[in-house]
């Protein structure tokens, strides 16, 4: 490595919890001598490899494939869900991005659906619970027909394969006002309702993931746009319009029955 | 040799062999399936969609995985593509064709009749994705698009753009997802498997942590699968995502699974380098990119002008000068190795000169911006995002990294390994690519293992085995959690000075150096005598904060650091034993004039098995004859 490189020191005050019910707090660490090369986690990893090597109890977050890709990472940066950059997740985020003397405020993904587990770290299994509720095709494997026996437009494949590219991170979610899962939850849907595989199930689909959604205890849109300006995948607000479209469209028209939620989220 | 070691390869043709199997294998009558319980451990593509299958036949599943959800497992970051036999460009391809490509690819050292049946399923494969609502790419008529992917010289690709592994896995984890809305799957997502259960010698259960609370768990069942994916972290960079672990494998490989062939690893070509010390990992370019990006170096050596004022005339194009066939589309171990020979010349470009470039300035001319920016958009804006550099405009520079690892544990036909009742599926075990994986055919092997040959072998075994009723209670899972919790304390009690991050970089840099893309007897040598050290250092000096009853990355970190202490030396000690370059396997000592790699099938015609013999014990050496009948082995050639 060639040593002009130019470096900084930042300070970045981490919300750190030692658990699920316990208080939690901000506390400041410096990282000393970072590259713009850097990516912002492997500044945090620093900063970990130093409180370990002191006896400390490491910075707690999430991160797996590290290239905004597998949806693992969650941390809230300068209040922003995933952090400045656009079209990006946490792990994208380089220390470019920054300069000498910098203090970066660091938090989970807040939403009541999303509990902190510990420091950084917080529980998304509500989403797969709302997959598990309809977000699928039923075809059991061995059942399919010829894969080219299925036309599909190409502008319409594309647009299921702009829905299709959400990852789970919940970062929708974290930047609504309202906590609401409608972005992550139109993108399935609309994947399916734009492709003919997805047509049989179409009604039952979007009323059972709806009716999940709000049980787990996310709240409703109200066209704030947040969720899109902070999307990593830039999946569209379009999509939300979708899913009211196909929702409504279910309601009147389908003979699926709707199950009814009373306002505690208990059924009836 | 005292592992039994029979494949169980049916009789006759090969292109027989997998309906004569399917038909002989005996069957649970499907009432009867509902009292079978099935671990699958890993929601990869193999994990997923094996669960997925297996509760649709009526099962009962419990599916494991460490990430906070089944949909995170590494499979999510393949981009290019899967291989299917379907010939829809009607361009030459065939079962046979695939077969053949993907034998020869191995460097012959992958078993026939296994290659057949995966090339056989290919297509089912596309079918079940598309049902699922895969968004594959898809002409304007709107039938199936395909490209072509390095290695081969048929259109047989099925992409998603560039997230093709995310899509399969999406389709895979949402047949999961169902499953578990009806209850036939339980879905244990932050659990670690930490012990193998086996109870008169077949595995009957497993020991997992819970990640969030550090609580230890036993869980039985009648069958379980390890789809653990690959090794590449014990190379330490690698393009694997940081939780990728050899854990599983290892622990099976102590109780008595055979591991096959460790030394045969994938190097991958087209990398983004490394940009610092503090690198966590390296991130893969898709291989698609090489369809349309040249590879070059400057002719002269340390030339350290910008590329766009290195002339025509004065540029290297040397994967078209060296394989004018194959040109810029060798296989992955051909152009890495060719990189590494530049780099070695002295012709490597950028700040730290390990990188060569990947120009696509001819095919913007030829195509326009907007035809690249459809193909690859994603992975250019991935390049933007990670290097600041605009690939539009300038050349990417690119470097090798570990990416796949063939070897795994040993599985016979029914993809079971040497433990009855543990089957082995997708990338952790060592069955279809032999010594270097063809392009796009890891999430063939995977979700092949998954959705069509499980579901049928597993049924065999159970219904032609005996297997008494076995519950938690049995004192075998007592002494598994005993074990699993001693581990855990005895990380915690050293209290060192030195952080396991620092010890898997000692390891890693030490595997890349001597284990990497060249390897040499002095080299091997050297690292088999420096690995016991530095894992005596580790178990004497290494610290792990906080507590094992709670969620405990550093914890997490130096149990996997520890495996890859013991595991690293088998690795290099089956590169040592095997003294023949083939595959990604690179022997310095075993090449021709040219410097390609020289097979020796004389003497290395097999498959290597070791076999655990007790701690501080050196592990035994068993062998599997490979024996060719339809793909004639020659010296692989791409000029």
């Amino acid at each position: 490595m060639n040593a002009q490189e130019k470096t900084m020191d930042v300070t970045l005050r981490v919300w750190r919890q030692k658990g699920p019910d316990q208080p939690g707090r901000f506390v400041s660490y410096a990282a000393k001598g970072v590259t713009p090369e850097m990516s912002f986690f492997e500044a945090l990893d620093t900063i970990n490899e130093g409180l370990v090597a002191k006896g400390e109890d490491a910075i707690a977050f999430d991160h797996d494939c590290r290239e905004g890709i597998c949806g693992t990472c969650c941390l809230t940066i300068e209040g922003q869900p995933h952090g400045p950059d656009q079209a990006a997740t946490g792990c994208q985020l380089h220390m470019r991005a920054y300069k000498d003397g910098d203090a970066i405020t660091i938090e989970p993904f807040r939403a009541r659906a999303f509990p902190v587990i510990k420091d950084l770290v917080v529980d998304r299994s509500a989403l797969d619970r709302v997959m598990a509720s309809g977000g699928f095709v039923s075809v059991n494997t061995g059942s399919a027909g010829e894969a080219n026996a299925i036309l599909v437009p190409k502008d319409k494949a594309e647009a299921a394969m702009d829905a299709a590219a959400c990852i789970g991170c919940g970062a929708c979610v974290a930047a609504c006002p309202n906590a609401s899962a409608m972005l992550f939850v139109s993108a399935k849907v609309s994947q399916f309702a734009l492709l003919p595989q997805g047509g049989p199930e179409r009604d039952r689909r979007v009323l059972a993931m709806q009716r999940q959604m709000d049980l787990e205890g996310f709240g409703n849109c109200s066209n704030e746009g947040e969720c899109e300006a902070v999307c990593p995948k830039e999946v569209k607000l379009a999509n939300i319009a979708r899913l009211n479209r196909e929702y409504i469209r279910a309601m009147f028209w389908s003979h699926e029955v709707h199950p009814k939620v009373d306002l505690e989220g208990q059924e009836e | 040799m005292s592992l039994k070691l029979d494949a169980g390869i049916p009789d006759g043709p090969v292109d027989k062999k997998w309906d004569k199997h399917r038909f002989a294998l005996k069957l649970v009558n499907p009432a009867n399936k509902r009292k079978f319980d099935v671990i699958v451990v890993g929601t990869g593509l193999a994990g997923a969609s094996a669960a997925a299958s297996l509760a649709e036949l009526g099962y009962n599943v419990k599916v494991f995985c460490i990430q906070d959800s089944p949909r995170r497992a590494h499979s999510i970051a393949a981009q290019g593509g899967i291989n299917a036999a379907k010939n829809y460009p009607n361009d030459g391809d065939s079962v046979w064709r695939l077969f053949y490509d993907t034998v020869k690819g191995g460097d012959y050292r992958a078993r026939e009749a296994n290659v057949y049946r995966l090339a056989q399923v290919s297509n089912a494969i596309i079918d079940q994705c598309v049902a699922q609502g895969v968004p594959f790419a898809r002409d304007y008529g709107g039938a199936l698009d395909n490209r072509s992917f390095g290695g081969a010289q048929v259109s047989r690709t099925f992409f998603a753009r560039g997230q093709t592994g995310q899509q399969l896995l999406l389709g895979a984890y949402s047949a999961l997802m169902r499953q578990a809305g009806k209850k036939q799957v339980q879905v244990f997502p932050r659990r670690e498997m930490v012990e193998l259960v086996v109870v008169d010698g077949a595995a009957r259960g497993i020991v997992t942590r819970d990640l969030t609370t550090g609580r230890l768990e036993s869980h039985a069942a009648h069958a379980v699968l390890l789809c653990t994916g690959g090794y590449g972290n014990a190379f330490y960079l690698s393009t694997n995502a940081n939780s990728c672990n050899v854990g599983a494998a290892w622990l099976a490989y102590k109780k008595g699974a055979g591991f096959a062939n460790p030394c045969f690893t994938q190097i991958h070509p087209t990398c983004i380098p490394q940009s610092g010390e503090h690198q966590a990992k390296l991130t893969l370019m898709s291989e698609s990119l090489r369809n349309d990006g040249r590879v070059w170096v400057p002719k002269k050596k340390g030339d350290n002008r910008a590329p766009g004022q290195i002339p025509e005339a004065e540029r290297d194009y040397y994967l078209e000068r060296k394989y004018p066939t194959f040109g810029n589309l060798v296989p992955r171990d051909v152009a890495s190795r060719a990189a590494k020979q530049m780099i070695d010349e002295g012709r490597g470009v950028g700040r730290t000169g390990l990188a060569v470039y990947l120009d696509f300035a001819d095919a913007i001319k030829r195509q326009g911006q907007a035809k690249i920016t459809e193909k690859y958009g994603n992975l250019f804006d991935m390049y933007h995002h990670l290097t600041a550099e605009d690939p539009y405009r300038a050349p990417m520079r690119i470097y090798p990294a570990v990416h796949y690892t063939m070897g795994g544990l040993w599985v016979d036909y029914n993809l079971m390994t040497t433990i009855p009742g543990l089957f082995c599926l997708g990338e952790a075990n060592f069955s279809d690519h032999g010594a270097n994986r063809l392009g796009a055919s890891a999430l063939m092997q995977g979700l092949a293992d998954g959705y069509f040959i499980i579901p049928y072998t597993l049924g065999g075994f159970f219904a032609s085995s005996k297997l008494a009723k076995v519950d938690t209670s049995h004192p075998a899972f007592k002494e598994a959690e005993q074990s699993a919790a001693g581990r855990t304390q005895r990380l915690l009690s050293i209290k060192g000075k030195r952080t396991p991050v620092s010890f898997h970089k000692e390891l890693g840099t030490l595997m890349w150096n001597n284990c990497g893309m060249g390897r040499s007897e002095t080299g091997l040598k050297e690292a088999l005598a420096k690995i016991p050290a530095i894992r005596e250092e580790f178990w004497k000096n290494v610290v792990v904060t906080g507590s094992g009853a709670e969620f405990n990355q550093t914890l997490e970190r130096a149990a996997r650091v520890a495996d890859y202490l013991e595991f690293s030396e088998l690795l290099v000690r089956d590169a040592l034993e095997r003294r023949e370059s083939c595959g990604g396997h690179f022997r310095e000592e075993s090449q021709t004039p040219e410097g390609e790699a020289k097979r020796d099938d004389a003497n290395f015609s097999h498959a290597t098995v070791w076999e655990h013999a007790g701690e501080g014990k050196p592990p035994i050496e068993n062998r599997e004859k490979l024996e060719f009948k339809d793909v004639v082995p020659s010296q692989r050639s791409y000029a």
